[in-house]
């Protein structure tokens, strides 16, 4: 089963790339969507089947995989927005970025105390370079809807983490974690309106008429 | 009387303060104890109906009868607490939080410093519905009534807190809330400054208090107050203990170097918070002190020295500078760092006297010291209550501006005149009592002594009560006597009943404690011994020494003749016909009110005398010719530690950092870059 969980998680690597390199808002909100999904699988195959694991898998499905991105989707119809036009930094330097990254993941990984079960699985790896993605698409995007996917993913790369060492998922923490990814995004979807509504476009640069002199 | 009752609550901790405060409070049996946490909680709660209710004005009558309850409950179980002198009243609260359980508990020092805070916290609420009525202030009232409360009851949680860190939650409550009620009049540019000055100085002062306890922390490997008189002085980290609770508390307490925030503050805030701040919080900060001071088996040498001679400088240039003022609140608060610096002195003297091993000078110098506090906790907020009361009735807190109010203020004005007469120690008040007895102490026993320089507090206090006379001639005179020098003094009224009440309740305390000083040895003597580790016997040699019988019977006597006086000067006016004629007319026929000395003028010697401590920038015409022009005459009286400085040293700082502040320019990718950083730093760090 681990090489299985090990190559679902190369294929969340990858779909960090996709966001990355990505300037279309429904290639990514979906992309990060079926992200969603496949960290929702991994939980049961790491942990032995009970009913309790079945529940938080399919919470977690229908919270990162369903309804957030269908929260998000809404948003981008509301604020038509389709692409992200102008980023900080292009797309190409950030995949290129993303790489380097991904590859310090795989280093830091290497050196970090980590008990021997762990050391096998790509667990490690993948959480750092999935929160690093989506620390970089936090930083290069300038939509606040962008924004939203990076903080998902960025989300995605603590919940890797979390599985590592949550031996049986206490469901508190579980619940926890998920609910607090919903009010995350919540409020940012407050934010985001309100952001449109006073600067009427959602590009966060904006926000720098906030500074006080 | 003595026992502990734990509570112990097993909710991982989450639940707040009041709560388990309050569900301590109904299990324990000592009805004394549960009575001041009642009246805490009852403070601490009392502004939040008038959150709520959208009618002006109801919320803060039922703030106001709380506070009275209130009141009532703790002035009456602190003073029986301090009476009886049993010091282990106390409980625990266990809950689930690092810095270990929570204890409080009232000795009868404790009880000391809530006995006053109680009894002015509730005349001040009373004071607050006639001079920040509802309806007047409909935006401020909310905030002022709230934080009112909460300030008395997270002073009371300061004095019963027996364990660091809720010893200093309880402290910034106290010292945010007093921001909040200081900044009542936000709009103003001089409060907004005022609050400034105050929050920096009181977060240093915090800042101090954080090291303490760490460094408490360190010896004792827990944030629980150490036993009493457990830690050797001789320890490197006592030096440093003691030297940040001298800048912490004293940074509170407005010692002289320290002192910087206290005229504005006291100045800008409305007049019970002045009353409030400048009777009551001040002396949380000698109480600080104080405790602090108790944990070590022997105070160290330099110790008591450098309070003496805090408290000496203190005293002097505090009343120096009041003597230059011009603003009524802001020569009362300079008056508080006056009397500060009397506790001071009397601290000073008693911890050489415990050091050296000179008990009689000890007990002199405690009592003297708590006699003081109290007294000064009577007469100060007699004194800015007045000072509202003449504010609210002329508008203006110039003196100059004012004057001819007795005769406007016909009741004010001598309500005030009580205060000022106990605030320069003149008999039948109560502000000489405690002098005297640091008088004694410097005379019978600094001199038969190995310590004959502490002969020369003597002289001292005598000058700074001698300034003191003067400065309170000149508020005194100038505010009351004369004719108005402005048309707002010439149209004053009295304020309402609500105002006076407090007032007179004040002043009736200061009589009483003048005339019957035993009641004030009373109060004080249990804790002077349980402090100093006194024996009965040296209690009573000093009782003894002090003739405070023929005190009684002098101070009485005086009082009688004086009403003699009066009924009989008053009867003899009904009968004889008077001639009504401008006070200081001098003789000429079409005098004007601006011929008048004003107060500027009558301390102008004292303020030149004091030179070096008082700056004083004047500007004026140099006259010429036999009949120079018209011209103008500017006089103001500086901040010399503040403005020359302190402000030049902080606009120094804040050029420093202002490349700091590049940082912060409104990119939020940037913002997050910063993050991103940070991690990959920590990230890479020695792997």
């Amino acid at each position: 089963m681990g090489s299985f969980a090990d190559q679902l998680l190369v294929l969340v690597m990858l779909i960090n790339f996709v966001m990355l390199g990505s300037s279309r808002m429904a290639l990514c909100i979906r992309a990060v969507a079926v992200q969603g999904v496949v960290l929702g699988l991994l939980p049961g195959l790491v942990h032995p089947f009970s009913w309790h694991l079945a529940g938080i898998t399919c919470g977690i499905i229908l919270a990162k995989g369903i309804v957030i991105p269908y929260l998000i989707n809404d948003a981008v119809r509301k604020a038509q927005i389709r692409r992200e036009i102008e980023p900080f930094i292009g797309y190409v330097p950030t995949l290129i970025l993303g790489a380097i990254f991904t590859t310090l993941a795989f280093v830091f990984a290497e050196k970090l105390p980590l008990a021997p079960e762990h050391r096998e699985l790509l667990f490690v790896p993948a959480s750092i370079a999935t929160l690093m993605s989506g620390f970089l698409i936090l930083t290069t995007r300038k939509k606040a809807i962008s924004q939203v996917i990076g903080y998902l993913v960025l989300e995605n790369g603590i919940f890797i983490f979390g599985l590592l060492l949550t031996e049986a998922m206490p469901v508190m923490v579980e619940a926890g974690a998920l609910l607090d990814l919903l009010v995350g995004i919540f409020v940012m979807g407050i934010v985001i309106n309100h952001i449109s509504r006073e600067f009427s476009s959602i590009d966060t640069s904006r926000l720098r008429a906030l500074k006080e002199e | 009387m003595s026992y502990d009752t734990s509570f112990h609550s097993d909710i991982y901790g989450m639940h707040t303060h009041t709560e388990s405060f309050m569900a301590a409070g109904w299990q324990t049996t000592d009805y004394l104890f549960a009575g001041m946490v009642a009246s805490v909680v009852l403070f601490g709660i009392s502004g939040l109906p008038g959150l709520f209710i959208k009618k002006p004005g109801w919320g803060q009558l039922i703030a106001t009868g709380i506070c009275v309850i209130a009141a009532l409950l703790g002035t009456g179980t602190a003073v029986q607490t301090v009476v009886t002198g049993s010091s282990t009243a106390g409980y625990l609260i266990d809950w689930h939080l690092p810095f270990g359980p929570c204890e409080f508990s009232a000795d009868p020092l404790s009880a000391l410093f809530l006995t006053p805070l109680f009894l002015a916290s509730g005349c001040c609420a009373v004071y607050a519905v006639a001079y920040w009525p509802a309806r007047e202030h409909p935006g401020s009232e909310k905030k002022l009534t709230f934080f009112f409360g909460l300030l008395s009851a997270a002073m009371a949680l300061v004095v019963l807190a027996r364990n660091g860190v809720v010893l200093l939650i309880a402290w910034e409550i106290m010292a945010l809330s007093a921001f909040f009620l200081l900044t009542t009049d936000q709009r103003d540019p001089d409060v907004q400054r005022a609050g400034m000055v105050y929050l920096i100085a009181t977060h240093i002062g915090t800042m101090a208090l954080f090291i303490l306890f760490a460094m408490l922390r360190g010896t004792t490997a827990s944030f629980a107050f150490p036993v009493p008189h457990s830690l050797s002085p001789d320890l490197g980290v006592a030096t440093v203990i003691l030297v940040t609770a001298l800048i912490g508390f004293g940074a509170k307490a407005g010692i002289m170097p320290l002192h910087i925030w206290l005229p504005s503050a006291h100045a800008n805030a409305p007049s019970h918070v002045s009353a409030m701040m400048s009777g009551v919080m001040l002396k949380i900060g000698v109480y600080g002190i104080i405790r602090t001071v108790s944990f070590f088996s022997l105070p160290p040498a330099w110790l008591g020295w450098l309070i003496l001679c805090l408290g000496g400088v203190s005293a002097l240039s505090g009343i120096a500078l009041a003597s230059a003022q011009r603003d009524i609140k802001r020569l009362l608060a300079c008056s508080s760092i006056e009397n500060i610096g009397i506790v001071f002195i009397g601290l000073g003297m008693a911890l050489i006297g415990i050091q050296t091993n000179t008990p009689l000078l000890a007990a002199f110098g405690l009592t003297g010291c708590f006699i003081h506090i109290l007294n000064h906790a009577l007469f100060k907020p007699l004194l800015f209550l007045g000072a509202g009361a003449i504010i609210h009735a002329t508008g203006t807190r110039e003196i100059d501006r004012m004057g001819g109010l007795s005769r406007r203020l016909p009741r004010t004005a001598p309500l005030f005149l009580a205060g000022s007469l106990a605030i320069c120690g003149l008999p039948p008040l109560n502000g000489f009592i405690g002098e005297l007895f640091l008088y004694l102490g410097a005379f019978n026993d600094a001199i038969s002594s190995p310590l004959p320089a502490l002969a020369l507090v003597a002289p001292l206090l005598a000058l700074v009560g001698g300034i003191a006379v003067i400065t309170f001639i000149k508020l005194f005179g100038t505010i009351f006597l004369g004719s108005p020098r402005s048309p707002e003094a010439a149209h004053a009224h009295e304020p309402p009943l609500a105002m006076l009440a407090p007032m007179s309740l004040f002043a009736l305390f200061c009589l009483i404690a003048g005339i019957c000083g035993q009641l004030l040895l009373r109060l004080v003597t249990p804790a002077v011994a349980s402090y100093a580790q006194l024996p009965p016997a040296i209690i009573d040699r000093m009782e003894s020494s002090v003739p405070l019988a023929s005190f009684t019977l002098l101070n009485l006597s005086l009082l009688l003749l004086i009403l003699a006086i009066g009924l009989f000067y008053t009867r003899q006016t009904v009968k004889l016909p008077c001639a009504t004629a401008a006070t200081w007319g001098c003789g000429y026929l079409a005098p004007t009110a601006r011929m008048q000395y004003t107060g500027t003028s009558f301390a102008e010697m004292a303020s030149n005398l004091f030179a070096p401590f008082v700056t004083v920038s004047r500007s004026g015409p140099s006259l010429s010719g036999p009949l120079p022009a018209a011209a103008r005459f500017c006089y103001a009286t500086t901040e010399s530690i503040l403005d020359r400085v302190l402000i030049p040293v902080f606009q120094a700082i804040g050029l420093a950092f202002s490349y700091l502040r590049r940082m912060q320019h409104g990119q939020m990718h940037l913002y997050m870059l910063y993050i991103f950083a940070t991690l990959f730093v920590l990230m890479m760090w020695r792997h």
